[in-house]
């Protein structure tokens, strides 16, 4: 199914109010979905067999900020968080991705993780991916039976992977720079 | 004293029941391969509960990636997946022409087809000789050795490094093969030629190959057929085909629970036209009738898991020998060139590719600059690992190694 058909199949299924936009200008085209929806949609594309979407490839976060202010006025994208779910249909054969965008912080206060549903109920693999997503973009994921760093140690400080993450200057005696 | 002169037995067997023990495996234990931490929860032999601890080998890749240029980013590629870095430099590399948008010319897939399956064989004898020192067997592990080591002198004479290659890269491969190179000493040695005779590279790879045909089915008797080695592994560590699916397994993991999928066949185009026109098979269990599968395999087993990576060696084989056959005819040069400063499109990418592992997926974001936004690799063994705490569950101690190192995992490549 291209994504195309596969973005009406959604749309019929959950509505506009869910399913927000299919953008396939780019190389690998994408649907965005609503935050709080998220878990429903990736259940519906698991179990609907004539989408099959049994394989979560990949599951990431991006975090979308210029902090140089030289380069921000050349910038191509407002300041905002998504996670990207790349899935695969091993018995269709075919690929999607979908995006969820939030907002930086949570109500816009620095500190609060912003948070969507977690999809570890669908694909088990999500339970690390998830982990990882929180350990170094610092998104909350809701639902996650075990939301714990997995990468850094479990008494590290923020989330490297944010663009406006500052290295510490020490970590148990041990000189940042 | 015998136990019959205690007044009740019953009183002893109550006496001697064991605790439960947490037992910490790693994260230097030899056969975690690398720095992995299981922290086991056990009941005299047999293991209840694992937990994989990850992240010692953690070295920032993906915010290093962030800051430096596609081109620069390979050489963090080569140390991600040590044991296959040029299968890591081709799908960082894949993703970023998928994202420019560049098709490189036939000349320059066929090199890289060539090396990439000359790099999956070295892999996957590793991944042998490792598991058979996993089981107490030491033999297969110097041969294996033996055999890499010449995969390892023909890599260094077409780019001068012997693990850390960044030899595939964006547009082509940085050389084209070298012409005459003196006789590699170990092959030499092996096959009984003259050492430092000049001689043709692709000459040499496939007396190589004709050599290490015979050396496949010495490695069947010694570990694939032994008893032994069936004993430790069939029936062991069974992974069904949909916790495989759901647990993100792939690659061989995924063929030995029986699904036939490889994305050297089933992949995107701009990595599939490599193999248009190459024949090879995609080995995955329950296999053919006549591999001759003993009686006590179970599909999903690490035996299983094991085989298919024995089979895609022969596989390999002969795609590295269809490869030297076509490329003098291929067209095109090794390389598009491409500048370190080329400023990528405000756009995204994500590509996976067929390392010896699994499926080695990159996924790059542009902004318009010659660094990428958010430069993402997700790791096969990654995935791999994660499967380990169901898995082991109820086995006992001495089976952890059997089905960890029936994985295959690069902790390198898990914490990136």
């Amino acid at each position: 199914m291209t994504p195309a058909e596969i973005h009406q199949r959604l749309l019929n299924e959950f509505g506009p109010e869910v399913i927000l936009h299919l953008h396939d200008a780019g190389i690998d085209p994408w649907i965005e979905v609503a935050p709080p929806e998220i878990a429903r949609v990736c259940h519906f594309l698991k179990q609907t067999p004539d989408l099959g979407f049994d394989t979560l490839s990949n599951l990431t976060g991006v975090d979308y900020l210029e902090p140089d202010p030289k380069l921000q006025a050349k910038f191509p994208y407002s300041p905002h968080i998504e996670v990207v779910y790349h899935l695969f249909s091993l018995t269709q054969r075919h690929q999607l991705v979908v995006k969820v965008k939030l907002p930086r912080w949570r109500d816009d206060v620095p500190g609060k993780l912003p948070a969507v549903p977690s999809v570890t109920g669908v694909w088990a693999i999500a339970d690390w991916h998830e982990r990882e997503a929180y350990d170094l973009i610092g998104i909350e994921f809701l639902g996650h039976p075990n939301l714990v760093r997995i990468l850094c140690a479990d008494d590290w400080v923020g989330h490297p992977l944010r663009k406006d993450y500052e290295m510490p200057l020490e970590y148990h005696g041990i000189r940042g720079r | 004293m015998s136990t019959t002169d205690l007044p009740d037995q019953r009183v002893i067997e109550f006496d001697v029941r064991t605790d439960e023990m947490l037992v910490n495996m790693g994260p230097q234990h030899p056969s975690t391969h690398g720095v992995l931490r299981l922290l086991l929860r056990t009941d005299g032999e047999v293991v209840h509960e694992v937990t994989p601890h990850i992240g010692y080998l953690h070295r920032c890749a993906e915010k290093v990636g962030e800051n430096i240029s596609g081109p620069q980013w390979i050489p963090y590629t080569d140390r991600m997946d040590y044991l296959a870095a040029m299968n890591m430099n081709l799908g960082l590399s894949l993703t970023f022409e998928k994202l420019l948008g560049m098709e490189v010319p036939p000349k320059a897939m066929t090199l890289r087809l060539i090396i990439c399956e000359l790099g999956r064989i070295a892999s996957h004898l590793m991944g042998m000789g490792a598991y058979g020192l996993d089981l107490g067997s030491f033999t297969p592990f110097l041969y294996a050795f033996r055999e890499r080591e010449v995969i390892l002198d023909l890599f260094e004479e077409v780019c001068g490094a012997r693990l850390t290659y960044s030899y595939v890269t964006i547009g082509g491969v940085t050389h084209d093969l070298p012409r005459h190179i003196p006789f590699p000493p170990g092959l030499a040695t092996l096959t009984g030629h003259q050492p430092g005779v000049t001689i043709d590279w692709s000459d040499a790879v496939r007396i190589f190959l004709d050599w290490l045909d015979d050396r496949i089915r010495e490695y069947h008797i010694l570990l694939t057929r032994n008893s032994i080695f069936i004993q430790r592994t069939a029936g062991l560590g069974v992974l069904s085909a949909d916790m495989a699916i759901s647990h993100g397994c792939t690659g061989p993991v995924l063929r030995g629970s029986g699904v036939s999928f490889d994305l050297r066949r089933d992949g995107e185009p701009i990595y599939t036209r490599m193999y248009d026109g190459y024949q090879f098979d995609v080995s995955y269990a329950p296999f053919r009738p006549e591999d001759h599968v003993p009686r006590e395999v179970v599909v999903g087993d690490n035996w299983c898991r094991f085989f298919v990576r024995m089979q895609e060696v022969c596989e390999s084989i002969r795609l590295v020998r269809q490869g030297l056959d076509a490329y003098p005819q291929a067209e095109g040069g090794y390389r598009l060139p491409f500048r370190m400063t080329t400023r990528l499109p405000v756009g995204e990418a994500y590509l996976e590719t067929e390392a010896p592992r699994g499926q080695m997926g990159f996924y790059i974001v542009g902004d318009g600059q010659p660094e990428p936004m958010r430069a993402r690799a997700k790791s096969s063994s990654f995935c791999h690992l994660s499967v380990i705490p169901p898995l082991c569950a109820g086995v006992l101690l001495g089976d952890i190694p059997s089905i960890v190192g029936s994985l295959d995992v690069v902790m390198g490549e898990v914490d990136r």
